[in-house]
């Protein structure tokens, strides 16, 4: 009989438990199996683990390179260790020796079901959108004003990051499914695509204006005041091959930092960042500000720009306010004047890098669409619907600035959502994911994954030589790991998909579960309420972002907990345990698409 | 068993002891025992409590004989001294051991072959001699290496795996060391920790004999119906005499209990034992009244455990003996060897 403080057991048949443990995967925007493909790496598989990647994500080269990674602060090793698994670059790892699988990318639609969708921009979420419906019958039209499709990936990562035929190979791969392009088409009215009568739109139109900062100075001084993203593109389609030697680069954000390391590749000697904020609340990857400093470019904090000076129309440098941070009750940021002097740093160009916006001049207010007060449309954040029901929006256009996992993620759902609509299905109910556990057993103490822990440190992925790196924009500054070096890191993976799954009428209570578990996250005790539970376990449970495991049935009448946080998967509870109460099996976690666009049957 | 080691790295709470040590650091090879052996707990036991009393691991020396049980010093204190010495024999190695070395903490890990077949007698004149160590019995009822025979202290009437009952009587560790004059006799059950670490920590702190058997069961041969020493029946029928705590000197005693339900008893090097009592008001000074409360429950089939027998002011060999205070490989050549005046003064006692 229940008692009132009695925990309910862990339901380990909701998908959404064991999801959770696998903390990169649940951490990813796209759901990628990040466990699955790292062992196919390991395996010398790195076709099937780009495929792997490939379905969840679409761009496997580029997202290697440059994703934001959320998988990262998320993997278990930097909690059981000290550094996560080098995720990304592991994913480069698959993409740069996958060898040739264009075989295995599925094949344009051999007959079309009739229902016509226009595509607006060709950015990562838009191409997602086309991955994800051409391949199942859909007549697909892509439209974009560059000439070439990719949007952000193609014109604002500068290639020493990104290099163009890692692109140009991603881009293809969609574009080969059957898709329309209209590339070099700047679409002016949403109405008039309405009009011409497709089934449905989507708007992958991204967040493509930078933010200005109008302060003294800004209009005398123009012609070497630049906007980030719109300098940065005019780099990358080569409008732009040179800059002064002084540059100051405003904003603390990956765009300041491209635009930064752009600048020292286009004759930039002295630049400089300079941020409002301190150093740690700067937005920038933590790994490209390292990038950044590594190539002699200082990153000066609290700074407010108050003034651009000027002599004969002619920008000479920028007047800076020294500022502290000063905190409220309830936590928000005051930057408050130091007192002291203000600083002038002479320069000869400036690139603003102070944000993003959206901007939709060409989608008529008229058309059903609601715009919010920030000027942005209102999308439903599941379906990716907006107020008109054949019109969906994803990625940067969606809900504002964030990154390209992000906008895949968009483009996946959008697709679910395009695809129900034009089957005539309700586009609220979405479809399950795709779960599958199965034992990894092959023996007493054999498993069917490598279950002994590495204890190395995470490797460094090898860079170019400085001053090579500098000579030419078009350099690739990381050289990715090597194959050995890719082994290394790939056992640094802990398997949090191959799950620890307990029986309790098999369990015999004999301990040598508690005793072998290295991270002592094991404990037989007493029913109790979670908070009391969790101060008395073995180890205490401190991390309440991450789960419990509970099992009652146990003979005692005992309950068996297993704190979920620092689970190395080794599969030790399970080779000590005589009764085979414990289980090691492997959590595939397929989240779902439209249609079955990745299986070529 | 398993194949591979036990992974380093280990929980980012774990706390160091006073020596500056993790539990971990007191962890030994992994065990090749069968997969659930109580042997195993019973190594996790002496590591908890070695950990929690701050023993420095090149300070104990820890003895075995043959046997499964024989075979568990390597699976705890990795760096503390080890001698597997002959069947049955461990007991005299150790005596000799502790002779010319008193310093050292004294660990003696036998099972109810090696101690209740083989080498009774060794077990015996270990106890009567009180020599300062912690024997532990690691008692399974069976020869777990030898595929499961009987051994020497399973219960008349228990049944083998394969159904035969056992019709010897079984020899009775518990009861032979008190009467044999053990200063410290308790008995714990390898599936119960919270009885058993505060056991092994309270045998430790005592200056004298102090033997426990701890019944171990076999998950391979002696963990089914009908077996007296499996995990169901020893749960089953488990009597507790008492609980202990361990005391030192940082720790207050601030839990106030009824009185009569708590004794607490200080031994000779100050530390103290804190009983809870669990079975009416048995008196664990007695050595009569031991042996008759264990008599009288083994009738009903129960299993006694718990702290038995206690002589807080014990005597041990070395006292007898009027030994030297100093370990052998500290004298130096004057002591060894004191000059013909010296011997001189002997020979004219003799005459």
């Amino acid at each position: 009989m229940l008692e009132e403080w009695d925990l309910l057991p862990t339901d380990i048949k909701d998908p959404g438990y064991f999801h959770k443990v696998v903390d990169c995967q649940f951490a990813c925007p796209a759901h990628t199996p990040v466990p699955e493909y790292i062992r196919l790496i390991a395996a010398g598989r790195y076709g099937d683990a780009y495929m792997v990647n490939w379905k969840s994500n679409v761009f496997p080269g580029i997202l290697g390179r440059t994703c934001d990674r959320p998988c990262e602060p998320a993997c278990r090793r930097g909690r059981v260790e000290e550094q996560p698994v080098a995720i990304c670059r592991l994913k480069r790892v698959a993409a740069d020796y996958k060898g040739d699988i264009a075989e295995r990318m599925p094949s344009p639609a051999a007959t079309k079901n009739g229902k016509r969708i226009a595509v607006v921009g060709a950015g990562p979420s838009s191409l997602t959108v086309a991955r994800d419906l051409a391949p199942l019958g859909y007549e697909i039209t892509i439209f974009d004003e560059n000439a070439k499709g990719g949007g952000m990936v193609r014109s604002q990562i500068p290639k020493f990051r990104l290099p163009e035929e890692v692109i140009d190979e991603e881009v293809g791969y969609v574009l080969g499914l059957g898709v329309e392009t209209r590339f070099g088409e700047r679409v002016n009215s949403l109405k008039s695509l309405l009009d011409d009568g497709y089934d449905a739109v989507f708007i992958g139109t991204g967040a493509p204006r930078g933010r200005d900062l109008a302060i003294p100075g800004r209009k005398e001084a123009a012609a070497n005041i630049h906007l980030g993203i719109d300098w940065l593109s005019s780099v990358s389609f080569g409008h732009v091959t040179s800059i002064g030697k002084r540059v100051i680069v405003l904003g603390g954000g990956n765009t300041a930092m491209d635009c930064c390391r752009s600048a020292r590749r286009m004759g930039g000697e002295d630049v400089k960042v300079v941020v409002r904020s301190g150093f740690k609340e700067m937005k920038a990857s933590p790994w490209e500000k390292e990038d950044a400093m590594h190539e002699d470019i200082p990153i000066l904090n609290f700074m407010v720009p108050k003034e651009f000076t000027h002599e004969h129309n002619r920008l000479t440098g920028v007047v800076f306010e020294t500022v502290h941070a000063v905190y409220d009750d309830k936590g928000r940021r005051q930057l408050v004047n130091n007192g002291e002097p203000d600083v002038h740093i002479p320069c000869d160009d400036v690139l603003l890098a102070v944000g993003q916006e959206n901007a939709f001049p060409w989608i008529e207010r008229d058309i059903g669409i609601a715009f919010d007060r920030w000027g942005m449309p209102v999308v439903d954040e599941t379906t990716h619907r907006s107020t008109n029901e054949k019109v969906f929006f994803g990625g940067d256009a969606a809900f504002g600035p964030k990154n390209i996992i992000w906008a895949v993620a968009h483009g996946h759902q959008a697709a679910i959502s395009i695809d129900r609509l034009c089957q005539g299905r309700a586009v609220e109910d979405r479809p399950a994911p795709a779960v599958s556990m199965a034992s990894q057993k092959m023996g007493i103490h054999e498993w069917s994954y490598d279950n002994e822990v590495s204890n190395d440190h995470r490797f460094a992925v090898p860079h170019a030589e400085k001053t090579v790196a500098l000579a030419n924009i078009k350099t690739e500054v990381e050289l990715g790991f090597d194959l050995k070096q890719a082994l290394a890191e790939a056992q640094r993976c802990l398997n949090c998909d191959v799950q620890t799954v307990f029986s309790a009428p098999a369990c015999i209570e004999c301990d040598a579960c508690v005793d072998i578990c290295p991270e002592d996250c094991i404990t037989f005790t007493a029913d109790g309420e979670e908070a009391d539970l969790r101060g008395r376990l073995n180890a205490p449970a401190r991390n309440l972002s991450q789960d419990i495991y509970i099992a009652d049935g146990l003979k005692t009448g005992r309950i068996m907990v297993k704190d979920e946080d620092v689970c190395l998967h080794c599969g030790m509870c399970a080779e000590r345990c005589p009764t085979g109460a414990w289980d090691m099996q492997r959590f595939l976690f397929d989240m779902a698409q439209a249609g079955t666009a990745c299986s070529k049957s | 068993m398993s194949f591979l080691p036990k992974p380093k790295l280990h929980h980012p709470g774990l706390l160091p002891n006073a020596l500056g040590y993790t539990r971990r650091d007191y962890e030994g090879a992994i065990s090749t025992l069968c997969a659930g052996c109580g042997h195993d707990s019973i190594s996790a036991a002496i590591v908890h409590a070695c950990f929690q009393m701050d023993l420095p691991p090149h300070r104990i020396a820890k003895l075995s004989g043959i046997g499964c049980s024989s075979k568990t010093p390597t699976y705890f204190l990795g760096s503390s001294h080890g001698f597997n010495s002959v069947h049955g024999r461990m007991p005299s190695v150790l005596t000799g051991a502790n002779l010319a070395n008193r310093d050292l903490i004294y660990l003696g890990v036998s099972g109810d072959g090696d101690s209740a077949s083989i080498g009774l007698g060794q077990f015996a004149h270990s106890m009567r001699r009180g020599v300062n160590m912690v024997y532990i019995v690691e008692n399974n009822g069976v020869y777990g290496l030898t595929k499961g025979q009987f051994s020497a202290t399973a219960d008349k009437g228990a049944k083998s795996k394969r159904g035969v009952a056992n019709n010897d009587e079984a020899i009775d560790l518990v009861s032979m060391a008190i009467q044999l004059g053990a200063s410290f006799v308790g008995r714990s059950f390898s599936g119960d920790k919270a009885q058993l670490i505060p056991l092994i920590q309270a045998a430790l702190a005592h200056p004298g004999a102090a033997f426990i058997d701890c019944i171990s069961p076999c998950v391979t041969f002696n963990n089914h119906q009908g077996s007296t020493k499996s995990f169901d029946y020893v749960r089953e029928h488990n009597e507790a005499v008492n609980m202990l705590d361990v005391i030192t000197g940082r720790d207050e005693i601030t839990v106030d209990y009824a009185p009569g339900a708590v004794e607490i008893v200080e031994q000779h090097d100050g530390s103290l034992l804190r009983l809870r009592k669990l079975a009416g008001d048995y008196d664990v000074g007695s050595r009569a009244e031991a042996l008759n409360f264990l008599q009288h429950h083994h009738a009903k089939g129960e299993i006694v455990t718990g702290l038995l027998y206690l002589d807080p002011e014990p005597e041990e060999m070395h006292g007898y003996l009027k030994t030297a205070a100093t370990p052998l490989n500290a004298l130096d050549e004057t002591d060894l060897c004191p000059g013909s005046a010296a011997l001189e003064a002997l020979n004219a006692t003799l005459r």
